[in-house]
């Protein structure tokens, strides 16, 4: 593996999850519990499309073929995606929503916090923009996870519930490969084992702070960075690429 | 040889008309969008950056800044979105500031603060002055504001966010 085709790799997996969770945080939209957490779900996600439309812009760029941020977001199969499997989990409960925000945001600040010092200069300009976006997304959760949490024995069951099912999707997260460890030479990318201990500490807080009890389960499911999902993905696939599959190069 | 027929000052001023789509009482320059003017021989770049990643508003902007300069006979222009370095609502200047507090909009405080943990901070009324404030929602009409309600005039009213 080249240092182009890591920083190609690296680029898709996190525009990836950006992209994915775009699609499931727009599910919401007239869903929501209220007005209001309608457009905070769905502001949440155009921030989330501006990262992937940012990152797989550079990916094309990185990789040198012409592709263009639309052509990876609506070309690629199932097999070439590189997002972690927590972001294409169904939506499930509200409580199951702010599980994943609380999870994934928190890692996200925490990401994209360390890769703004990348030697990658434009990784490191859109982290400075993502980590903004980020922060307020996870104030979000956490204010969620606590009301939730200290509410009704009601909600407080469903959002234990919700952090249990989706604890075993956050080993994922830190996991590395190939294009991690040559990039990580160069100082380009982020030291996950650095990042997963301020993660742990950070959601070991929230959940106390919410009345909460820590996940217990020890099995990790993982694959997504060699592209292996769960069925989900293909389904989100089936419908964000339906036109662009049916009738290619569209506009409107 | 080719004579350069506009100035930075030039193309600055001819892009002073344009203003935010969403707040219309205040220009993009004011809001510290327009970071740059490149200009070489007869054509000329604008530096570009959004104040947030999905901001709907960037392509109608960029529309406005390729329109505007056409109008005034710069036929070659390209727009370039920069994110580095962020936009920060630090950039818009006090003028800015005073214009959306009139408009009704409450401005933003300093990016300071912006914590990680939870946000406490006094935003006070646009149309009363009044620090007795709520926020009713995180989101407004745009990604960039969210909702308050005023507890002593019982008026809602936006708040730009510290970004």
């Amino acid at each position: 593996m080249t240092e182009q085709q890591a920083l190609y790799k690296y680029c898709l997996r996190l525009g990836d999850n950006a992209l994915v969770q775009s699609y499931r945080l727009s599910e919401w939209c007239s869903n929501a519990p209220t007005l209001e957490e309608d457009l905070a779900l769905t502001n949440f996600a155009l921030d989330m499309t501006g990262r992937a439309q940012a990152l797989l812009a550079y990916a094309g760029e990185v990789d040198g073929n012409g592709k263009t941020d639309d052509d990876l977001a609506y070309r690629r199969g199932e097999r070439e995606f590189y997002n972690h499997l927590i972001n294409e989990q169904p939506n499930g409960d509200f409580a199951h929503t702010i599980a994943r925000l609380l999870y994934t945001s928190t890692y996200e600040y925490l990401f994209y916090t360390e890769l703004m010092h990348s030697a990658d200069e434009r990784l490191a300009s859109i982290a400075a923009k993502v980590v903004k976006e980020s922060r307020y997304h996870m104030t979000h959760a956490n204010d969620w996870a606590m009301r939730l949490g200290n509410g009704t024995e009601e909600s407080q069951g469903r959002m234990q519930a919700a952090i249990d099912g989706l604890w075993m999707f956050t080993g994922e997260m830190f996991e590395t490969d190939a294009a991690d460890a040559l990039l990580r030479d160069k100082n380009i990318a982020v030291d996950l084992g650095k990042i997963k201990i301020k993660w742990m500490e950070r959601i070991t807080e929230m959940v106390k702070l919410a009345g909460l009890k820590m996940p217990q389960g020890s099995y990790m499911q993982t694959g997504g960075l060699k592209g292996i999902h769960t069925e989900y993905l293909g389904h989100i696939l089936t419908e964000m690429q339906y036109l662009q599959r049916a009738y290619p190069d569209a506009t409107w | 040889m080719v004579i350069q027929q506009y100035t930075k000052e030039d193309i600055l001023k001819m892009l002073s008309v344009i203003t935010d789509p969403e707040i219309p009482v205040v220009t993009i320059q004011e809001m510290g969008m327009i970071k740059d003017v490149n200009i070489k021989g007869s054509s000329v770049e604008v530096l570009l950056t959004p104040t947030y990643t999905g901001c709907p508003a960037m392509n109608l902007i960029e529309q406005d800044i390729r329109m505007t300069l056409h109008a005034g006979g710069v036929d070659d222009v390209t727009v370039k979105l920069v994110y580095d370095p962020a936009w920060t609502t630090d950039w818009m200047t006090d003028i800015a500031k005073a214009k959306m507090k009139l408009y009704g909009i409450a401005p933003p405080l300093t990016s300071s603060c912006n914590s990680d943990r939870f946000t406490d901070n006094v935003i006070e009324c646009p149309h009363c002055g009044s620090k007795e404030t709520k926020m009713v929602s995180r989101f407004g009409s745009t990604a960039c504001k969210s909702l308050f309600t005023c507890k002593t005039c019982l008026e809602p009213f936006e708040y730009f966010k510290c970004h």
